[in-house]
């Protein structure tokens, strides 16, 4: 029925880089997320599926406290990034937004060259001692984000003069720059055509061996064709979580098999 | 009354055409109205239209031109000799003209027969005591000559305005009928309407970028004329700013009055400066908490009270420089104030005006900053802030520069405002022109002294008025500039940003 890979491949039992403990997540009077356990491993790509509308978006945005940014958001519950609750007091937001990086659904480059959109995380956090090791991390995260040998010549001409898809592999290796732990990464294709989205995906399968990625994504083609591990959220609960390839051949809970068979969503 | 009453004809034809128009476009559908092309009233509209636009326009065409013709028709019949010595033509006339009036005041006031006003002769009448009696005052006692023109001019007038009565109605009433016969279902009323309505706005767009012209005409020929009576050179480069109240030319043929406009620049530069260093940085910090870092509720109650203060007229800001800032200043710069320096002689001065005017300009500067920094994506703040920038490392670094071109905008056009302000500055900063660079001196700007050189008795056709005008030009052309300088940034940075 789909196009995946990962189906029949076996999946080793890996570290758990973020555990969620019973959280909630409320937008003023609404509650968004209802009792959300998940363990996501690490070097793994962990796909959130879901109607729209079920959370998914907002949970992927507490993992690096992106909600903090929204006055009447509310969360509660743990969340542990390596055993650290990431909502204690004496967590910065600002450092562990470093660790866990971020792609959004739109390509935002910043109205700035390739070579400083790249050189922005950097620059913040003092990764490089002097301008060779700046061109070095430019250098190596622009490869990491598959995109290297289209800019190389133009590192100094504006980031947003590229198309749609090399803008997002432009945020992804941004994103990457920073030596991240964890890659968020919400629907990162759906502003991109067939093309660009398999360019992005065949880079997503290449940044699992060194991070831990989570993807939400409306595709299931592409939730299977990526990810190892697959999250079905639906109205703000999670429904199921497992290997992939169980998801999409065996799930357990016949709402997952409603929207996978595509009766609801 | 005549024009009035024409015009209420005009308006009752057109009236009467869309009554009509309608009708007859709703008998030829058979008095259906959904098969008619366009909707009844688009029929009426129509007749309407065509009964009273071109009759109007051409009412307002001859009323223009009317007197012109007149004018000249009669001054065929003034002999040159009439023209007094150090008199013109164009004052004999004004004579003519109130002579005119004056015996139309006495018909209508039925102290003459309209017979009567036509034929007194000057020789059998005293012509000044008769138009005294029904309040009309002449100067001097009427010529022959000046009350025959005066009487062709009333029987010119009386013809004129009866020929427009018969052709101003008449073309209404040709519009109406062919409008009227026009109206048939097929006929596309609705197309005509839209076309017109477009004519409409286009004229309105049209009359404004006109009266631009006319203004920067005007504004040229009195300036040309300046530069006949002083030298531009002078004007230009002469450090010193003294206008001689009487005018008056010295012996070598050179006038009296010193007209250098660089100590005027100099202090409208030097307080425009002052000025945008007080508001720039406070209008822009103010607009990036408000826009960044306030809640909603801060929000809603700052932003209005920052607004208040552009509607501060500006007359009460140089009342608030003059009682309080000034003396303020004096008391820290001033002689035996609280810093011993004695810079600054009295309350006004430069910096008195600029603090002031500073503060005036917050609101344009934070208003439009606000709004422009508000435009700037939140996907561009989301992937700042995603990747571990701090708020304000985001702001500085992304916010900012993609805001750019709009708070030069917004600058520049605060700065067009500090250049023009004249009630601060008359208040404020003193009437001294002077070049100097101690910001505590009383200095004077352009503005200011386009305002002292045109409400003094200084004769309308000599330098010390004109140079108004030559004042007026510079200003506009250094706020032109400034506009164009702006425009070229934005430009740039639009296209290294997008």
């Amino acid at each position: 029925m789909y196009d995946a890979p990962n189906l029949g491949a076996k999946v080793d039992q890996k570290a758990i880089k973020i555990s969620a403990k019973n959280c909630q997540v409320y937008y003023g009077d609404t509650h968004a997320i209802k009792d959300v356990d998940i363990e996501i491993e690490d070097k793994t790509v962990t796909a959130f599926i879901g109607p729209s509308g079920c959370g998914k978006s907002t949970f992927l945005r507490c993992l690096n406290r992106m909600n903090d940014t929204i006055d009447i958001c509310r969360v509660e519950g743990d969340i542990l990034l390596d055993g650290e609750d990431i909502y204690d007091k004496k967590v910065d937001p600002v450092q562990l937004r470093a660790k866990v990086g971020m792609v959004f659904q739109k390509p935002n480059p910043f109205p700035k060259s390739i070579y400083d959109n790249i050189a922005y995380g950097p620059r913040i956090h003092g990764l490089a001692r002097n301008k060779a090791d700046l061109d070095e991390i430019v250098e190596k995260s622009l490869r990491r984000g598959a995109i290297w040998d289209e800019v190389k010549d133009r590192l100094h001409s504006p980031g947003t003069g590229l198309s749609g898809g090399q803008q997002q592999r432009l945020c992804i290796a941004r994103a990457v720059a920073t030596e991240p732990e964890v890659l968020l990464m919400d629907e990162p294709c759906s502003a991109l055509d067939p093309i660009a989205t398999a360019q992005v995906e065949e880079l997503i399968d290449e940044l699992r061996t060194q991070y831990s990625v989570v993807i939400v994504t409306h595709s299931m083609q592409q939730a299977a064709r990526v990810s190892q591990k697959t999250a079905f959220f639906h109205l703000g609960n999670l429904v199921e979580y497992d290997d992939t390839g169980t998801i999409f051949t065996n799930p357990r809970d016949e709402r997952t098999e409603s929207y996978i068979t595509g009766r609801i969503g | 009354m005549p024009v009035l009453w024409i015009v209420v004809l005009v308006l009752a034809l057109g009236g009467a055409g869309y009554v009509m128009g309608r009708m007859r476009a709703m008998a030829s559908a058979g008095g259906d109205a959904r098969h008619l092309h366009s909707l009844p009233n688009y029929y009426g509209m129509h007749v309407f239209l065509a009964a009273t636009v071109p009759s109007l326009l051409l009412l307002v065409i001859w009323l223009l031109v009317q007197p012109l013709v007149i004018n000249s028709q009669i001054a065929h019949h003034i002999p040159s000799d009439t023209v007094a010595e150090g008199s013109s033509l164009s004052l004999v006339m004004a004579d003519v003209r109130r002579v005119a009036d004056g015996l139309d005041t006495a018909v209508a006031a039925g102290a003459m027969t309209e017979q009567q006003a036509g034929s007194i002769r000057t020789e059998f009448t005293d012509i000044r005591a008769r138009l005294g009696e029904v309040g009309v005052a002449l100067g001097a006692n009427v010529r022959p000559e000046v009350l025959k023109a005066a009487q062709s001019y009333r029987s010119l007038n009386t013809t004129y305005t009866l020929f427009l009565t018969i052709v101003a109605v008449g073309l209404s009433l040709a519009g109406l009928a062919y409008a009227w016969l026009r109206s048939h279902k097929d006929f596309r009323a609705r197309n005509v309407v839209e076309s017109v309505v477009k004519s409409l706005l286009i004229l309105a767009s049209t009359i404004a970028v006109l009266t631009t012209v006319g203004i920067v005409l005007s504004l040229i020929f009195n300036t040309v004329e300046f530069f006949k009576l002083y030298p531009a050179t002078s004007f230009f480069f002469e450090p010193t700013w003294l206008p001689s109240f009487g005018g008056g030319i010295d012996s070598d043929g050179n006038p009296l009055s010193k007209l250098g406009i660089l100590p005027l620049l100099w202090g409208t530069l030097y307080i425009s400066l002052i000025a945008l260093a007080v508001a720039v940085p406070i209008g822009l910090f103010a607009a990036i908490y408000l826009s960044e870092y306030a809640g909603i509720h801060t929000r809603s109650v700052a932003k209005p009270l920052i607004e208040v203060l552009a509607g501060i007229p500006t007359i009460v800001y140089g009342l608030f420089a003059l009682l309080t800032v000034g003396p303020l200043l004096v008391d820290v710069f001033g002689q035996g104030g609280i810093l011993g320096v004695g810079w600054m002689q009295g309350g006004t001065a430069v910096m008195t005006a600029g603090l002031v005017m500073g503060i005036m300009l917050i609101p344009f500067v934070s208003s439009l900053s606000d709004d422009i920094i508000n435009a700037v994506p939140q996907a561009m703040r989301d992937g700042s802030l995603g990747l571990g920038a701090t708020k304000s490392e985001t702001i500085r670094q992304v916010v900012l520069p993609a805001a750019l071109p709009g708070i030069v905008g917004a600058i520049l056009l605060a700065a067009s405002r500090a250049i023009g302000e004249t009630m601060i500055v008359v208040l404020g900063a003193g009437a001294a022109a002077r070049l100097s660079l101690n910001p505590f001196d009383a200095m004077t700007t352009v503005t200011a002294k386009i305002v002292s050189q045109l409400t003094g008795d200084a004769d309308f056709a000599s330098p010390e008025a004109l140079v108004a005008f030559a004042l007026g030009m510079t200003l506009f052309l250094v706020t032109l500039a400034l506009n164009i300088f702006a425009l070229y940034i934005v430009r740039k940075y639009r296209e290294q940003y997008e």
